[in-house]
Parts: C-alpha cells; sequence; structure tokens
C-alpha cells in the first residue's frame, strides 16, 4: 500500500472548559488517512469520535497537537471538507435545492446561476431526489433529507467528505438502502471519506479501514482494524463470507469485550 | 411579562457543537412568547353539521349573549348606567357617519380611531426600526447582551403613564409625546423576542454556515434573518398589542383627536353610552389588529423540522 498521507492528524489533544470544570475528550491522537480511503470512527457514545470529526472538519481546533489536511494545517471550516451532519441540518425555509445551491454558490463563486443551479441538480440526481428539488425539508422523509445533506456536500466537489453519524436517526431498511447508494456514489466518485458512526455492520461494510476508539473521558484511538473486502461489495453476498465475518468479530470483540462501555454494565 | 428578560446566552455564539461535551443549561423561556408554529398534531375527524355547531360556533355566541344578559339584568333598575339596548342605538347613530367634522372637538368616530390608528403606527414603526436592529446585536453578542439586559429589566415594566411627561418635556407638544410613549412602550417586546430568537438559532445550521464559510452578509440574509422571524414577528405582535393599550391611555392624557381623547371627552359630557361603543371599538380595533399580525406570521413560519 502506498503511503499518501491526506489527512494527517499528529498527537491531537482536546479539552473542553464546561461549568463543571475541564472535560478532557481526546489525548494523543494520531491518525491519517489517505487519498480515496474510506475510514470510519467507531466507539461508545462519549468517547469524542463526533469530536475527532469536528476537529477534520475544522468546526473545533485543538487545544493540543496539529491536523494538516493535503498538507496544510487545518484552522477552520472550509469547504475542501464538506460536513454531513447527524440531523442533516438543511435549512427549513428553503427547498432540497436551494440548500444545494447554498453550497454550490458559496464554493463555485464565479460561476453563473444557470451552471450552479445544475450542479445542485446534478447532485441532486445522484442521490435520487430529482423528483423533489422544489419540496421543502419539512415535506420529505428523514431518509430523503439526509439523502439531501449528502447531495449538499457532494455537489461541493470536497476533497474530503466527512460523516457524523448520518444514517443513525433512520430506520434499518432506510439506512441500508443508503448504505448500498453510499458505496456506490463513494465507488464513482473515489471520495475520501471520514465517517462516524455506532453501527459495527456499517462501519464493516463501507470502510477501508476501521478505527476503534476507547472510552472517555481522555479517550484515544485504541485499534485500527483493516476491512479486507474487495469492491464493489455487496451486502447479501458479505453476510456469509468468512473476511466480513472475521472483521466483524474484531470490531465487536472490541467494542463489548475489552473496552466495554462503562455505564452499560 | 415583569420577570428578567434577557438570559444570556448559554450557548455562546463560537461554541462549538461538540456532541461530546455535556452540559448544555437550557435557556430560561419565562419572557418570551413562543412564535406562532404550525404544529402538525393529528386532528379528531370534524363531523360537518350539527357537532361543529354545537362545538364551534355555539359557546363563543353563548358567551357574548350571557354578558349582555347580565349587563341588562344589573342596568334594569339602574338610572346612571346605560343598558344595552341604549347603546346599541347610540353605536348605530355614531356609525351612520362615522366621517364627519363639526369643528375641533366635535369628529366622528371612524377619524378619531383613524388618528390612534396613526399614531399607534408612527410610534410602533419607529419602535420596530430601533428595536428589531437592537434585538439582533443583543441576540448577537454576549457583550451588548450583558450591557442592556439589565437597562431593560429596569425600563420594561414602568407604566405608559410615566414616559408621558418625559416627552412633553422633551418634544413640548402633545402629539409627540403620545408618539413617544407609544414608542417606548412597544420596543421591549420586539427587543426581547428578537434578541431570543437570535440566541436560539440552531447551532447546526452556523456550522453549515462555517463549513460553506459563506460571507456575513449572507449568513444574516440566508440564516439569521430566516431563523430568528418567527420570534421577531411574534414581537411585533406583542408590541402591536401593547402599543394599542397605550394609545388610549396617553390621548386620555394629551388631548387632540383620538379614540382615548374622545372616551375622555364623552366623559366630561356625561354620556356613558358613548364611552361603552368606544369600549367595543377598540376592543375590536385590537383584535383585529392581533388577527392580521396572526396572519403575518403564519405566512412567514416555516414549518418546524420534527
Amino acid at each position: 500500500m502506498t503511503t499518501n498521507p491526506f489527512i494527517e492528524v499528529q498527537n491531537a489533544d482536546m479539552r473542553f472548559a464546561t461549568a463543571k470544570g475541564e472535560f478532557h475528550a481526546l489525548r494523543e491522537v494520531n491518525l491519517t488517512v489517505e487519498r480515496g480511503e474510506f475510514v470510519s470512527l467507531i466507539g461508545h457514545s462519549g468517547c469524542g469520535k463526533s469530536t475527532l470529526l469536528n476537529l477534520i472538519a475544522g468546526l473545533l481546533l485543538p487545544t493540543g497537537g496539529a491536523l494538516l489536511c493535503d498538507g496544510r494545517e487545518i484552522g477552520a471550516p472550509g469547504p475542501e471538507r464538506a460536513v454531513v451532519f447527524q440531523n442533516h441540518s438543511l435549512l427549513p425555509w428553503l427547498s432540497c435545492q436551494q440548500n444545494v445551491e447554498l453550497a454550490v454558490e458559496a464554493v463555485f463563486k464565479t460561476e453563473t446561476r444557470k451552471q450552479q443551479a445544475a450542479r445542485a441538480e446534478a447532485a441532486l440526481q445522484l442521490v435520487g431526489m430529482g423528483h423533489a428539488l422544489q419540496k421543502k425539508p419539512h415535506e420529505i422523509s428523514g431518509g430523503m433529507k439526509q439523502r439531501v445533506g449528502i447531495a449538499r456536500a457532494l455537489a461541493m466537489e470536497p476533497k474530503v467528505l466527512l460523516m457524523d453519524e448520518p444514517f443513525g436517526a433512520l430506520d434499518a431498511l432506510t439506512r441500508a438502502r443508503l448504505q448500498d447508494e453510499l458505496l456506490k456514489i463513494v465507488d464513482r466518485t473515489k471520495s475520501t471519506v471520514v465517517m462516524v458512526t455506532h453501527d459495527v455492520d456499517e462501519a464493516v461494510l463501507l470502510s477501508d479501514r476501521i478505527v476503534m476508539m476507547t472510552n472517555g473521558p481522555a479517550a484515544t484511538i485504541g485499534e485500527i482494524f483493516h476491512v479486507d473486502l474487495p469492491r464493489p461489495r455487496d451486502r447479501v453476498a458479505l453476510a456469509e463470507d468468512p473476511a466480513y465475518v472475521h472483521a466483524r468479530k474484531a470490531v465487536i470483540d472490541f467494542l463489548y469485550a475489552r473496552h466495554a462501555h462503562p455505564e452499560a454494565a | 411579562m415583569t420577570s428578567a428578560v434577557i438570559t444570556p446566552s448559554s450557548a455562546p455564539a463560537d461554541e462549538p457543537a461538540a456532541a461530546s461535551v455535556p452540559s448544555h443549561a437550557p435557556v430560561k423561556t419565562e419572557a418570551v412568547a413562543a412564535p406562532v408554529k404550525r404544529v402538525k398534531a393529528p386532528k379528531p375527524p370534524r363531523r360537518p353539521g350539527t357537532s361543529w355547531f354545537w362545538n364551534r360556533a355555539l359557546p363563543p355566541v353563548l358567551g357574548l349573549a350571557l354578558l349582555i344578559g347580565c349587563w341588562a339584568l344589573l342596568t334594569l333598575k339602574s338610572n346612571g348606567f346605560p343598558t344595552p339596548i341604549a347603546v346599541f342605538r347610540s353605536a348605530v347613530d355614531l356609525f351612520a357617519d362615522p366621517f364627519y367634522r363639526k369643528g375641533p372637538n366635535d369628529i366622528g368616530i371612524g377619524w378619531n380611531v383613524l388618528n390612534s390608528l396613526g399614531r399607534v403606527g408612527l410610534g410602533f414603526g419607529l419602535a420596530a426600526l430601533v428595536g428589531i436592529p437592537l434585538g439582533f446585536l443583543i441576540g448577537r453578542f454576549d457583550f451588548a447582551n450583558r450591557m442592556v439586559s439589565p437597562l431593560i429589566s429596569l425600563l420594561k415594566p414602568v407604566s405608559p403613564l410615566a414616559w408621558l411627561p418625559i416627552g412633553l418635556l422633551v418634544f413640548k407638544a402633545a402629539n409627540p409625546a403620545a408618539i413617544w410613549t407609544i414608542f417606548i412602550c412597544s420596543i421591549w417586546p420586539m427587543v426581547v423576542n428578537t434578541a431570543v430568537g437570535v440566541q436560539r438559532v440552531p447551532q447546526d445550521y452556523l456550522n453549515v454556515a462555517r463549513v460553506l464559510a459563506l460571507p456575513e452578509w449572507k449568513v444574516i440574509t440566508r440564516i439569521l434573518f430566516p431563523a430568528v422571524l418567527p420570534y421577531l414577528l411574534t414581537g411585533v405582535r406583542l408590541s402591536v398589542g401593547t402599543a394599542w393599550l397605550v394609545i388610549v391611555a396617553a390621548e386620555m392624557l394629551t388631548g387632540g383627536v383620538g379614540i382615548g381623547f374622545w372616551v375622555w371627552d364623552e366623559w366630561n359630557n356625561l354620556n356613558v353610552e358613548h364611552i361603552l361603543v368606544a369600549i367595543f371599538v377598540i376592543g375590536i380595533v385590537g383584535l383585529l389588529l392581533e388577527w392580521l399580525l396572526i396572519a403575518v406570521a403564519r405566512r412567514f413560519t416555516y414549518e418546524v423540522q420534527a
């Protein structure tokens, strides 16, 4: 495997000042993500996986260490690191197309309105939402909202797609469909993706590597698992594949045997 | 509505939306009326016809009938207080020609109402011009919030009548003093509601703006303003209500043409029928203003996400 570090997290440390005093969320996090790689961050709730994603996004700045994207230090959020938010975060007063256009306008400033509209429409077509361009977010289902959220991120043609439990709020069937579609989109666009999840199957199905995090406070990376499954992946065929079962077992073993959630006991 | 006004924002604007950060103190809400929201709730199927009549149309009519009935009974033997019928007759007389002019002190009730509405419009309009931007400032910047909040808490409960002499002193005329009183009394609901609205813009929306690196004016026009609008319109609605309350008191003291002064004038003429007509007119105009603004608020309120 060639080493072409695209995102580098170097010894990152994150502390929050809270009303009850300082909260040490992350310590000594070291991680590199290569171009075109799909990396999942998995761990129990409160392990700081979302915090790590927000650090990569630039929504948070680390209290120690450094983060680099494409060789440059991450100092602020930017459209080259598009975020798909957990709760879709669509603006309820804009239609689906306007929501995506807002992102397109921010990135492709020099293009004409027509070109921008075409980009937005293409992104929505890509996620199968071409039929709902003029719908407002409250008029569509949760799964559709998340599709529009993904379309908004994809339309920005980001260097990295950052996803914070993108399918966490969806029912199992919708989630499976969106995962399959995400697989196809990522295969087609060769996107670099960092995704936070707490779903073991999701992580194994989608990822090249699974980053398993220890429990907080002061969480860090416990183990990184390489998923050696060929692409394109098919969820039905994989269900009995020994490599898939092995990967699944390895992650479950980490999460529930060696790093069981302290409150779950 | 007299408790402390603007609670310092529990979530500062630059606080990260980290899922792992604990302790989010809830924002206090007492002093703020919730904006008009269209909430989707399953309604029981409404059977048309008789059931609608019994449940919807009858109760308000019955209530009004009861009020007028009690009034009629109580005034049967009285000779000072007019009966409903006498008031109705004088109302018919008054509204037969609401826009007559017979000298400076004898003007139709329509002119009086229009004059009062004009003052309310002017005072309220000025209050909106000052109050809404002030609310945005307070909501956006903690420093401004801490600076202005105590002053608002102090000034908000002051009676309109206490402001009137200040207006008279400064403007040396009755009409500007009345407008000043409307201004100072109707500004607070707009300031407070706008500020709370700005403080409550979901951090998610602001994060979207940060990821997109939107310029500040786009953040304001595309995200902040639409998000705050429902709160802002609630503030406007409360403000107009207050303004209409205040105008009667202010006009009673300043005189001139207006429904408030008209009430006082009729009291001096001992024409109690007219006073009662005026009370109904004031109530109905206030109600219409409220309906109008609720309709506006509905129009501009986006559906709340589930």
